[in-house]
């Protein structure tokens, strides 16, 4: 389903988006989200709910990054971070953030390299 | 949709808390998903980002309608290293309007691998550019296309390339050969930030 044949938003009516998300608008700087936070469904989908959302917390039963629920979703990052950022404020995900924000960690590099050797 | 059968692999361990970002850029061609897919345990991936001329990615989605609008599309995969390890190598295009989306969605890389064609050695030379300003550790891997084999020193200075910046040939489609640019990226990291990112005592790395 994400093959060849469309990339994720690209085909999508602008008012699809706009239907999804509620027309907000959020500035990019402001999302807590970073394309690898991974994140974590904490309940079920419930009936009624968003069909997106829904999807969302059944993709992160185990903790999934958020450039693969957006390409899941086959919608673009921005949009994606908008439908997490409303699950998380409803408290029904939790977002693990990566560690490292500007300068890498000595001890995070050296795991990296353990974990590539051993590939 | 059934996301069962939609899924690329098998999910992440529960323990998994922490992200990290390899981002492999070049010209259409190099060879960039080919080196996501050589290493990565999920089949690659595709997704997109929408932003304006100006920068600022169209969340405000009224910018849809823009004609100002541009996507940028990328592939990437997924390497769990550990329990709580998860690599993710990012292809992304090297071309001037990518770059827009460097700080949204690169911000926090460990570092990046620019793939070179030897055929094609100019293409490279916007993206080097660009991670030298952005101040992005990066190693420079000429995929082996059977192009011209220039010696080092002559990639080195069609590249301009800093003398510490480490250059290696690979071959995208092995396993080993993308594994190993990703260890000598990594390594540099490790050297760069051990050294002191002011340091000028760093030696030249000739790995080809
Ligand atoms: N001979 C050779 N061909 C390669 C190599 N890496 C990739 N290719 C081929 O080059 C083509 C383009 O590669 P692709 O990964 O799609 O490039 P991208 O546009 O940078 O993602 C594909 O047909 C690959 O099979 C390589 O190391 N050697
Ligand atoms: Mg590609």
């Amino acid at each position: 389903m994400n093959g060849a044949g469309g990339r994720p938003g690209r085909d999508d009516a602008p008012d699809r988006l706009y239907t999804l998300t509620g027309g907000r608008s959020r500035a990019g700087a402001d999302s807590p989200f970073d394309l690898v936070t991974l994140v974590v469904a904490e309940c079920d989908p419930v009936p009624g709910m968003q069909s997106e959302h829904a999807a969302i917390l059944r993709m992160t039963e185990r903790p999934t990054a958020v450039v693969e629920i957006a390409a899941e979703l086959r919608l673009p990052v921005g949009i994606t971070k908008i439908l997490l950022t409303d699950l998380l404020d409803a408290g029904r995900v939790s977002a693990r953030h990566p560690r490292q924000e500007a300068l890498p960690d000595p001890e995070i590099l050296e795991q990296v390299l353990v974990g590539l050797r051993n590939l | 949709m059934d996301s069962a059968t939609s899924r690329a692999s098998a999910p992440l361990g529960a323990s998994a808390d922490n992200g990290l970002k390899i981002v492999i850029v070049g010209g259409f061609g190099v060879g960039k998903t080919t080196m996501v897919r050589s290493v990565s345990e999920i089949r690659p991936l595709n997704t997109e980002e929408t932003m304006t001329q100006a920068g600022a990615a169209v969340d405000d989605l009224t910018g849809v309608h823009a004609k100002t609008t541009t996507t940028v599309a990328f592939d990437f995969g997924r390497i769990t290293l550990d329990a709580r390890n998860v690599l993710y190598l990012f292809g992304a295009p090297g071309q001037e309007r990518f770059w827009f989306l460097w700080d949204r969605l690169f911000q926090g890389t460990l570092g990046a691998v620019v793939l070179v064609d030897t055929r094609r050695i100019d293409d490279s030379w916007y993206a080097i550019d660009r991670l030298e300003r952005h101040g992005t550790p990066f190693v420079v891997a000429l995929n082996d296309f059977g192009g011209p084999d220039f010696a080092p020193a002559q990639i080195r200075e069609a590249l301009d390339l800093d003398p510490h910046v480490p250059l290696l040939r690979c071959d995208a489609r092995s396993r080993e050969s993308a594994k190993e640019v990703l260890i000598t990226l990594v390594e540099h990291v490790y050297a760069r930030y051990a050294a002191g990112a002011a340091d000028p005592a760093r030696p030249t790395q000739e790995l080809v």
